[in-house]
């Protein structure tokens, strides 16, 4: 028996537009164009953490080789622990280790963390504020396996916890950052992570550019609208922005690496600046996530620009291949651009 | 780096020499401290006017032999780095590790009155950041077994020759969590892991083995890799011989000691009633408990 809320439909699922494209592995790099690339920069960049830092030490739940891992692993051995396909001992063993003084970096997916192991992060994590680092590949939509490896409200669920500081990095260039910074955060943070050959974006539209946990900041600036955005969707921001200026539209960007706790004061004082569209863009689904964030932290200070959010819907995602699903939901170059178009 | 030297730093050596606690070569016998550890949980219970005094009473043989013969800790340093780790997974018997804490040395004795009071030092369900000598936050259960697997790890990081000690209740073996914990516990070898499982059959929907059985136990944990042993947790020559087997046994393998308890023993009226997950002790039943207790107290 089906029951009619379950609305089997047993039909393929129709792509609105474009050729059909293949499903790529979960291992598969994010392709973005006309960047360079860096290879594996979270592995690397916490094998070069732990040669100066002792304390560190790497964990995962089968998942090393999807998460970039493995690089430390073959690095650093004994510096490794392999725990299996056991989310909840995952991060309760890292707890435990950082109760003994070291500094446990703990990786598997987004999905995982956030659905399965919850309640271990929440309770043996972070009420005793424990320097745990979870750092989860497959953020948002970056697979197209369907909901099973989609997570969608990952930030919703860790914005909720208190103590716990949330990264969502645009690119190799943020995640080259992020992990020393993450080190010298005393409490549990927990990262987004783009894996494989990771393209070099923000570097390239601000050769100045370095990653500071806290703070948000501006990548380009622009008259018309300004759009304040995390993770990979900075970089759709910014191609778009590249897009917009053939129209003549000018798009400000500023880049909101750490969810949480938000730079407000920062979002505050661009969103002040009067006149501009203000758009929140995140690979996230609406509900919970950058948007409502700001949203919420605008409305507080009396601000209120024409605010629109470019996000996941409120649904479970179709299965598919990315570039499909990203035109799909909205978060490709050319939807964002449309989207902000379409707003003025 | 002042997180890492200050922990790191004495380990190796922590423990080479020490002597054993005090509290291990003291005179006073372990039945009297069990003794002491029901009548103190009997007198928090009376302050609530409740408690899960069951629990207490019935795994105070347990404390008493863990805390004054086979833990070694420094009851002025909880934080001491060669003491054994004493994880209190079930949050809920804090009214016991209160009791046996302040029989310790640990907590001060005229704290007891404030159990569970606004205020107080000692939460009704236990919590690390309230109490001294509370190791972890228990009572979301399943938890305690893989925070100690993660900390006998990293006591093996450290060259640091202590124990950590898992207390769990049977209503935890229905947690995946544990079993995740145990297979993590054989696989990685952690010979420097005790879990205790206090088996009291009840939970708080009624008998442990009517709500999801666990049996056969023993085996079950010999299947996942461990030393296993079953004992009757309210006789103290039994506990004391399983916890030297524990601790001196060669296998290069995790220990656990399944202990069968009798919920509210020391207290026949209470051990005779129909028994429940949170027993009820009426307002004039707390002075009679004491009498009671007061008649069975070793010499």
């Amino acid at each position: 028996m089906t029951l009619a809320s379950m609305a089997r439909k047993y039909e393929a699922r129709k792509r609105p537009e474009g050729e059909r494209q293949a499903t790529s592995a979960m291992i598969a790099s994010l392709a973005a164009e006309g960047y360079d690339t860096v290879n594996a920069p979270f592995g690397n960049a916490l094998i070069e953490a732990a040669r100066k830092d002792e304390r560190i030490v790497g964990l995962t739940a089968d998942l090393g080789k999807y998460t970039d891992l493995h690089v430390f692993a073959n690095a650093m051995p004994d510096r490794f622990y392999q725990m299996g396909m056991a989310e909840q001992v995952l991060m309760s063993a890292a707890a435990g280790l950082a109760r003994e003084g070291f500094l446990p970096f703990a990786t598997t997916y987004a999905v995982f963390a956030s659905r399965r192991a919850y309640d271990f992060i929440a309770m043996a994590i972070a009420e005793e504020n424990l320097p745990v680092k979870i750092v989860c590949a497959l953020p948002g939509l970056t697979t197209g396996y369907g909901p099973s490896h989609q997570a969608t409200e990952d930030l919703a669920i860790f914005r909720g916890l208190p103590n716990m500081t949330i990264i969502d990095p645009c690119d190799a260039d943020d995640i080259l950052g992020m992990v020393p910074a993450m080190c010298a955060h005393e409490g549990p943070v927990y990262a987004r992570l783009l894996r494989g050959k990771v393209p070099s974006v923000l570097k390239k539209h601000k050769p100045d550019y370095r990653f500071q946990l806290g703070k948000a900041q501006l990548i380009r600036d622009g008259r018309d609208v300004l759009v304040i955005s995390t993770g990979l969707m900075t970089m759709r921001a910014l191609d778009a922005a590249v897009k917009l200026a053939e129209d003549k539209v000018d798009v400000a960007v500023l880049h909101c690496p750490t969810v949480k706790p938000l730079d407000l004061d920062t979002i505050a004082a661009e969103a002040a600046r009067s006149g501009r569209l203000v758009v929140t863009a995140e690979n996230h689904t609406v509900m919970g996530g950058l948007g409502e964030a700001v949203a919420g932290g605008l409305l507080s200070r009396g601000i209120a620009p024409k605010f629109r959010m470019i996000g996941l819907p409120d649904q479970f995602l179709e299965a598919g291949a990315l570039p499909t699903l990203h035109d799909m939901y909205g978060l490709s170059v050319g939807k964002v651009a449309a989207q902000i178009r379409s707003w003025l | 780096m002042d997180l890492a030297s200050r922990r790191f730093a004495p380990s190796s050596e922590a423990r080479s020499d020490e002597p054993r606690s005090d509290m291990a070569r003291s005179n006073v016998s372990l039945a009297l401290r069990a003794w002491n550890i029901r009548r103190k949980a009997l007198l928090m219970g009376q302050v609530q006017g409740q408690g899960y005094i069951g629990q207490a009473l019935g795994i105070a043989d347990v404390l008493a032999a863990s805390y004054f013969h086979a833990l070694e800790y420094r009851p002025e340093d909880p934080e001491w780095e060669g003491r054994d780790r004493f994880l209190l997974s079930i949050g809920h018997y804090a009214i016991a590790l209160y009791a046996v804490l302040m029989e310790a040395g640990i907590l001060p004795e005229d704290e007891l009155e404030t159990y569970g009071m606004d205020d107080s030092r000692m939460p009704m369900s236990g919590m690390a950041s309230y109490t001294p000598g509370m190791e972890i936050t228990g009572g979301s259960l399943g938890h305690g077994l893989g925070i100690a697997v993660g900390m006998a790890m990293g006591l093996k990081r450290k060259r640091n020759r202590a124990f950590v000690y898992n207390l769990m209740s049977d209503g935890e073996l229905g947690e995946g969590s544990t079993w995740e914990a145990a297979m993590s516990g054989a696989h990685h070898k952690l010979d420097n892991l005790i879990c205790l499982v206090d088996f009291n059959n009840q939970q708080a929907d009624g008998k442990s083995t009517e709500m999801l059985c666990s049996e056969p136990l023993t085996e079950k944990w010999e299947a996942f890799g461990w030393h296993a042993q079953r004992v009757n947790g309210n006789d103290l020559a039994a506990i004391v011989t399983a916890f030297d087997t524990a601790r001196e046994v060669k296998d290069a393998k995790p220990r656990v000691i399944i202990f069968d308890t009798t919920m509210c023993k020391g207290v026949p009226f209470l051990e005779s009633r129909e028994i429940t997950h949170f027993v009820r002790v009426e307002a004039d039943e707390w002075d009679k408990a004491l009498a009671v207790l007061e008649e069975g107290k070793p010499a």
